[in-house]
């Protein structure tokens, strides 16, 4: 146990080593956090839809840029180019549990990502315009409800990584997750606005859980506890899939590079 | 503490032929490969580049699983107790990294500790000690990814040291340094060999390595073990020649006539000659004893054959 939070402070050390990266990402954020609101706005002005005015919608919008880094919601590929590269090795014979290892260093470079990446979007939106702040005892929920995000979204990365001990190109399906998952998970266009089937569809997979869950559970919006447990379902789904899936590829698979 | 019995390992490789269509091969990286190593043994594995030694390391650590045979690595089936294993054994690859790249080099040290969980009082001495022989306290703070490649090596070979292993496996450690990190290098792991007890695999292209670490070697290629035995019987066996060079104090004709003697080369006009003999045919004492009674001698010496030579007929061999 020691050795993952260990692990997890050097995740965070790690990346505030990134200092410029972080800026020009925070930068990148915060533009499309203003083009969002503006479309945004604009929709729900006149009269409320599906439940949003205009300070939830703004609400929403910086919340979801924020979570967006916090979680991770690109198919980021670090894993995966160890596993391409045959690195992976030095991974696999250490006496950890690798998944559980690569968690924590996830944890603690969310915990930096919360500080630079989550924080400042939220307070932008809340200084500049109309902001739907939560009652205090949803705080809490709302912090538990991100951390299950980040779990959902770290298993699927993982997943995501670990095809490439297949296909030892995994590009393309981390292609196809980014350009889907944004709208999949809500980031887009809220759930809410879409057509009922498409909801129904959606909310039975992990998607909604990364983006659309922790601000409905922020907004007070919906059961919030059954939110908090379908999450919980999810993480453990993914992970335990992930982890399967590993395990497939430690057997089966081989090792690249000499 | 290593015991490897025919052990394979094959590999499907697909290749395109034609436009559209794959032919898939079965390539054996290992064919029926058997060797033991007992504990406090340092062993040199070499062969050619592709003869299969990166990919016997990677099964006798457990990253890889066999196709057939049986490997036994401190008692254990490698690729079954692959966490255990990993607790009592060293390993490091010379062309990849396992120190954390963004990281100052003693934080993967002390991430490595909590990994291994190794008790901090044992760490303390064991890093201490690598500080002070492998010369680290110079970059001990910086980033591993601002370290050379003879800095980042010695960092490597730490990191798989520190929780004390009873077997170290390298995958060729002294790849890419210079002259002088590499003594530093091997002058270190002799030590541990001989002081510790340690016992030592290690895979290399410099057969200087082998010279000054490994009295026995393990040559394999293709896939099968060529060889195996002190490098001194090896040497015995492949270069029955030996040459003796003589200095005289005057220039002569070639000294032809002496019995096993299968060549003479002179030089400076025959003040030195070098003299090729059989050692399966007479002694070095009987060649200097005939060249004496010809000629005046001024000064002489037996060669032996170099490694590389040794190695490179037991290539030609197969
Ligand atoms: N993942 C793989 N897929 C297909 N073939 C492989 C794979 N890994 C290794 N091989 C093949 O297995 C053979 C042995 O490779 P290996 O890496 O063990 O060689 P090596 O002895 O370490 O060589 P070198 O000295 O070049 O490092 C080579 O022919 C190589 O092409
Ligand atoms: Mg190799």
């Amino acid at each position: 146990m020691r050795a993952y939070v260990h692990l997890a402070l050097a995740g965070f050390r790690r990346y505030s080593t990134y200092r410029q990266a972080m800026f020009a990402g925070l930068t990148a954020n915060v533009v499309f956090g203003m083009l969002r609101t503006a479309v945004l706005v604009a929709a729900v002005g006149a009269a409320p839809v599906a439940g949003y005015d205009a300070a939830s919608a703004v609400t929403y919008v910086w919340l979801g840029q924020g979570l967006l880094a916090f979680v991770v919601l690109w198919g980021e590929s670090q894993l995966s180019e160890r596993i391409r590269t045959g690195d992976v090795v030095v991974d696999l014979y250490r006496p950890w549990h690798l998944q559980a290892a690569l968690l924590a260093e996830d944890v603690g470079r969310a915990a930096y990502a919360a500080v630079v990446r989550l924080v400042p979007p939220v307070a932008i939106g809340a200084l500049f315009f109309p902001f739907r702040w939560p009652e205090p005892h949803t705080w809490p929920l709302f912090a538990v409800s991100a951390v299950l995000a980040l779990v959902i979204s770290f298993g699927m990365r993982f997943i995501l990584n670990c095809t490439t001990f297949w296909l030892l190109d995994s590009r393309g399906v981390r292609n196809m997750y980014e350009v889907s998952s944004g709208l999949l998970c809500g980031l887009i266009v809220p759930l809410a606005f879409m057509p009922e089937w498409a909801r129904d569809v959606l909310w039975a997979t992990p998607f909604p859980y990364l983006i659309q869950a922790p601000i409905d559970v922020f907004l007070e919006q919906g059961p919030q506890w059954t939110v908090l447990a379908l999450q919980a379902f999810w993480a453990v789904v993914v992970l335990a899939a992930g982890n399967l899936v590993l395990s497939r590829a430690v057997r089966k698979v081989v090792v690249q590079g000499g | 503490m290593i015991e490897v019995r025919e052990l394979c390992r094959e590999f499907t490789v697909t290749t395109k032929v034609g436009r559209l269509r794959r032919a898939r091969t079965k390539v054996r990286a290992v064919d029926s490969v058997s060797f033991d190593v007992a504990a406090g043994e340092a062993v040199g594995y070499v062969g050619p580049n592709g003869a299969g030694k990166s990919t016997t390391i990677k099964m006798l650590t457990g990253i890889l699983v066999p196709t057939s045979g049986h490997v036994r690595v401190a008692g254990v089936d490698p690729s079954r107790a692959r966490r255990d294993l990993a607790r009592r054994i060293g390993v490091a690859f010379g062309q990849r990294s396992q120190l954390w790249w963004d990281l100052p080099l003693r934080d993967s040290f002390d991430l490595l500790r909590s990994i291994y969980r190794v008790d901090a009082r044992d760490h303390a001495r064991r890093l201490a000690e690598c500080v002070e022989l492998l010369d680290l306290s110079g970059f001990l703070d910086r980033p591993v990814r601002q370290l050379s490649l003879g800095q980042r090596m010695r960092g490597e070979v730490t990191a798989a040291l520190l929780h004390g292993p009873e077997l170290l496996v390298l995958d060729e450690p002294t790849i890419g340094l210079d002259l002088e990190s590499k003594e530093r290098l091997r002058e270190f792991l002799a030590d541990l060999n001989a002081q510790r007890g340690t016992t030592l695999l290690l895979t290399t292209h410099d057969l200087d390595d082998i010279e000054r670490l490994c009295p026995r070697l393990v040559v394999i290629d293709r896939g099968t073990v060529l060889a195996d035995g002190p490098l001194e019987a090896l040497r015995a066996e492949v270069v029955p020649e030996r040459v003796l060079v003589v200095d005289l104090e005057k220039p002569s004709e070639p000294l032809t006539g002496i019995r096993g003697v299968v060549d003479v080369r002179i030089e400076l006009g025959g003040l030195r000659q070098h003299l090729t003999f059989r050692k399966d045919e007479t002694t070095a004492a009987a060649v200097i004893a005939a060249v004496a009674a010809q000629a005046d001698v001024h000064d002489l010496v037996v060669e032996e054959p170099e490694i590389d030579d040794v190695v490179r007929r037991l290539y030609a061999r197969r």
